[in-house]
């Protein structure tokens, strides 16, 4: 399997050098995007494969890497959207309160508030909405630090999630339930268990909306005109005046996104776990940053990738997993091990920004 | 003649608008007035007596007076932080809890019955080293990978509850020692709260040290234009190398000021959101978050007026954590207000006003 993403990863990257005669400054840019791309493909790939060569056990079965893709699909999508927002050159940590917030405003709507499962989900992108535009507005418009705007937001989220509801409680909505216990049979890639019954490898329904984000994320930044600007204001904002950008309307956006995207993984998030918790997600906004570094967006914006972004949630999650399949599974050590890699990865970039000056 | 007075007076008072104290202050006036129309009783400090039977003041404010100076302390180092890098550190709070376990496991140790092993000096000394390495590590990262500071310190402040938690094996060690309450508590025989009297000395020496050094305009420098204060041969590097283990420094204090009040330490709760106060505490400052200019006393009163809106909000039954909900609420007005775009719309206004008036 490792093979063969790699052959296809190297034709990708001959194909990117035939393009790159075409135009100066955005063929540099691009091979940015690729070798951090490679770098983190390799990386995933070498660690899951070490991972089945060396502990076996769980790493051979297929559903092992649905579970992985279970438990994230949240933040897969709520990364995407912090991906977005590093490229534009800005920054969201707000995430983390907002799915927060989301879950537990679902969770007392359709529980003390008898609502159905539409209106809940128009809830939950009403919310990621709200924190989106009014960060976004308040970035672009007034010029303010995007970390100082989004900490206020975080601990503005974290505050509303408690006085909407202080204690965590299970959701026993019926339609909610059933919708939560939904899943989707993978084919042939089962496998037989102890009893000897054929059991199904199966994803929840959160990893399709993940998926889906991904693909149209992943199109959206490589061939529209949006997501092209979003890059050029990253890169440079005053050259991306110049040529004639909204640079204003293009950072709004791009938190307005992202504010989207925190409102959609906040609802898959809900989905997954099926209860409000002021304690939810928490941690989530720095693993968003950190899949986003480690997939390869720079901090200094302008460049990235979302399929980049995607495989750095699942390193995060990997090494996550064999740290504690080794028995290292003390809380501590996931902090330790997330931080490490980010430290990790923050000096990669920083070496390979050193050498482009 | 009126004319020019009043000339006289609106330009005194556009010139205290100016200076950058003036928010602090302003803020602080604002509390206290909505706290004396509210509740007079929120101004009440009575004398009473501790359980070992010594004088202690108490009453909101000296609560204000206590906790402020944790915050007050952060404000020093996260200041120059700021001023130096134009970032903020967000470790500072698990920095705190770092520290702290260090000096629970050189004075106790692991498995001690809580009697002291060490002299509370070298505890504070090893918590000092090692707090101010940490630093040092975010230091390397910003100054010499010019990383982000935030995302720089965002390794730390992962990783940080995790390292204090595993310096002590993961246990609480219970200081019994009465000696050591000494430093979150009361000093035998004064009534006001120990952490202010460390909070005056720490800002004593800040300001002696930028008194008798260049060290703060070399900041202001290189926080102003970081490559043009190279070419003027200062070393921007070192400069904001070492306003991160100056940062360092402030935190070990800070540490040994929480784990005094307990006796102990718990590795999740210890020191939670005071990055917030702290980095609150700066903007409140009216200090420029993107740094370069910067006033150290408009940050330690900041401090000291975050405190006090806490523990306005804590007397009206705002549960701990719905606080940062409002304070979320003050940081945004704060950074809206001190907004260029929007201070320079509001001067356009004011200026159009006073035409208008001319013509009338």
């Amino acid at each position: 399997m490792g093979k063969i993403a790699e052959k296809t990863e190297g034709s990708r990257l001959i194909m990117e050098k035939t393009k790159k005669t075409g135009n100066g400054l955005k063929a540099a840019k691009l091979t940015d995007t690729n070798l951090l791309l490679i770098i983190t493909i390799v990386v995933f790939i070498v660690m899951y494969a070490g991972a089945m060569i060396f502990l076996q056990k769980g790493f051979l079965k297929p559903q092992t890497f649905f579970n992985i893709l279970n438990a994230n699909a949240a933040l897969i999508i709520t990364s995407c959207g912090m991906s977005i927002v590093m490229i534009t050159g800005g920054i969201d940590i707000s995430v983390g309160g907002v799915v927060a917030l989301v879950s537990m405003s679902c969770a007392v709507y359709l529980d003390y508030q008898g609502g159905n499962l539409f209106m809940s989900l128009l809830l939950a992108l009403g919310i990621g909405l709200a924190f989106g535009a009014v960060q976004g507005a308040l970035v672009a418009y007034l010029d303010i630090q995007p970390f100082i705007v989004s900490l206020a937001g975080m601990f503005f989220a974290r505050g509303m999630t408690t006085i909407v509801h202080t204690a965590p409680f299970n959701v026993a909505n019926e339609a909610f339930v059933a919708l939560k216990g939904t899943r989707i049979n993978v084919p042939g890639l089962g496998t037989v268990n102890k009893l000897g019954n054929y059991v199904n490898a199966y994803v929840e329904i959160g990893v399709l909306v993940a998926l889906v984000t991904v693909v149209v994320l992943f199109c959206v930044l490589k061939w529209t005109k949006l997501g092209r600007s979003f890059y050029a204001v990253g890169g440079n904002r005053q050259s991306a005046l110049m040529l004639g950008i909204n640079v204003k309307r293009t950072r709004f956006l791009s938190h307005l996104i992202c504010g989207l995207m925190a409102g959609i993984g906040g609802y898959v998030y809900f989905l997954h776990v099926g209860s409000g918790s002021a304690s939810h997600a928490s941690g989530m906004e720095m693993n968003a940053i950190a899949s986003s570094i480690i997939g390869g967006t720079l901090l200094t914006g302008g460049v990235g990738n979302i399929f980049g972004t995607f495989v750095g949630v699942l390193s995060l999650s990997t090494i996550q997993n064999i740290v504690s399949s080794i028995g290292l599974d003390q809380a501590w050590w996931t902090g330790i091990t997330v931080a490490a890699m980010l430290c990790v990865f923050l000096i990669i970039q920083s070496v390979i920004l050193a050498r482009k000056h | 003649m009126t004319g020019k007075k009043s000339i006289g007076t609106e330009n005194k008072f556009a010139d205290l608008f100016r200076r950058q104290i003036f928010i602090p202050i302003a803020a602080l006036l604002l509390l206290a007035l909505f706290n004396l129309v509210v509740d007079p009783s929120f101004f009440k400090i009575t004398l009473g007596h501790n359980s070992v039977g010594d004088p202690v003041l108490t009453g909101y404010l000296m609560t204000i007076l206590d906790y402020g100076s944790e915050v007050a302390i952060l404000a020093i180092g996260m200041t120059l932080v700021t001023a130096a890098s134009g970032g903020q550190d967000i470790s500072v709070g698990a920095a705190v809890a770092i520290a702290g376990s260090v000096i629970l496991r050189v004075l106790v140790g692991l498995g001690g019955d809580g009697t002291l092993q060490a002299p509370i000096l070298v505890g504070f000394l090893a918590a000092c080293v090692v707090a101010m390495l940490f630093g040092a590590f975010n230091g390397v990262l910003v100054a010499i990978f010019r990383i982000q500071p935030m995302v720089a310190t965002l390794i730390l402040y992962t990783a940080g509850r995790s390292i204090a938690a595993w310096i002590n094996n993961n246990e609480l060690p219970i200081i019994t020692d009465k000696g050591f309450t000494v430093f979150g508590g009361f000093i035998p025989g004064i009534p006001i709260p120990t952490p202010f009297f460390l909070a005056v000395l720490c800002v004593v020496i800040a300001l002696l040290v930028l008194k008798f050094t260049n060290l703060g305009l070399y900041t202001q420098a290189v926080g102003i234009n970081s490559s043009s204060s190279r070419l003027n041969g200062l070393n921007p590097t070192f400069i904001k190398w070492l306003s991160f283990v100056i940062l360092g420094l402030c935190v070990a204090v800070v540490g040994l000021i929480k784990t005094s009040r307990l006796s102990t330490i718990n590795y999740s709760v210890i020191a939670k959101d005071i990055e917030m106060d702290a980095i609150l505490a700066v903007a409140l400052g009216g200090n420029v978050l993107s740094g370069g200019k910067f006033n150290i006393m408009a940050s330690i009163l900041g401090a000291y007026v975050i405190q006090f809106l806490t523990t306005t909000l804590y007397k009206f039954n705002v549960s701990s954590d719905a606080l940062p909900a409002y304070k979320a609420v003050v940081v945004i007005m704060l950074v809206v207000i001190s907004a260029p775009t929007v201070k320079e719309k509001l001067g356009a206004w004011g200026r159009s006003l006073k035409k208008q008036k001319g013509a009338a």
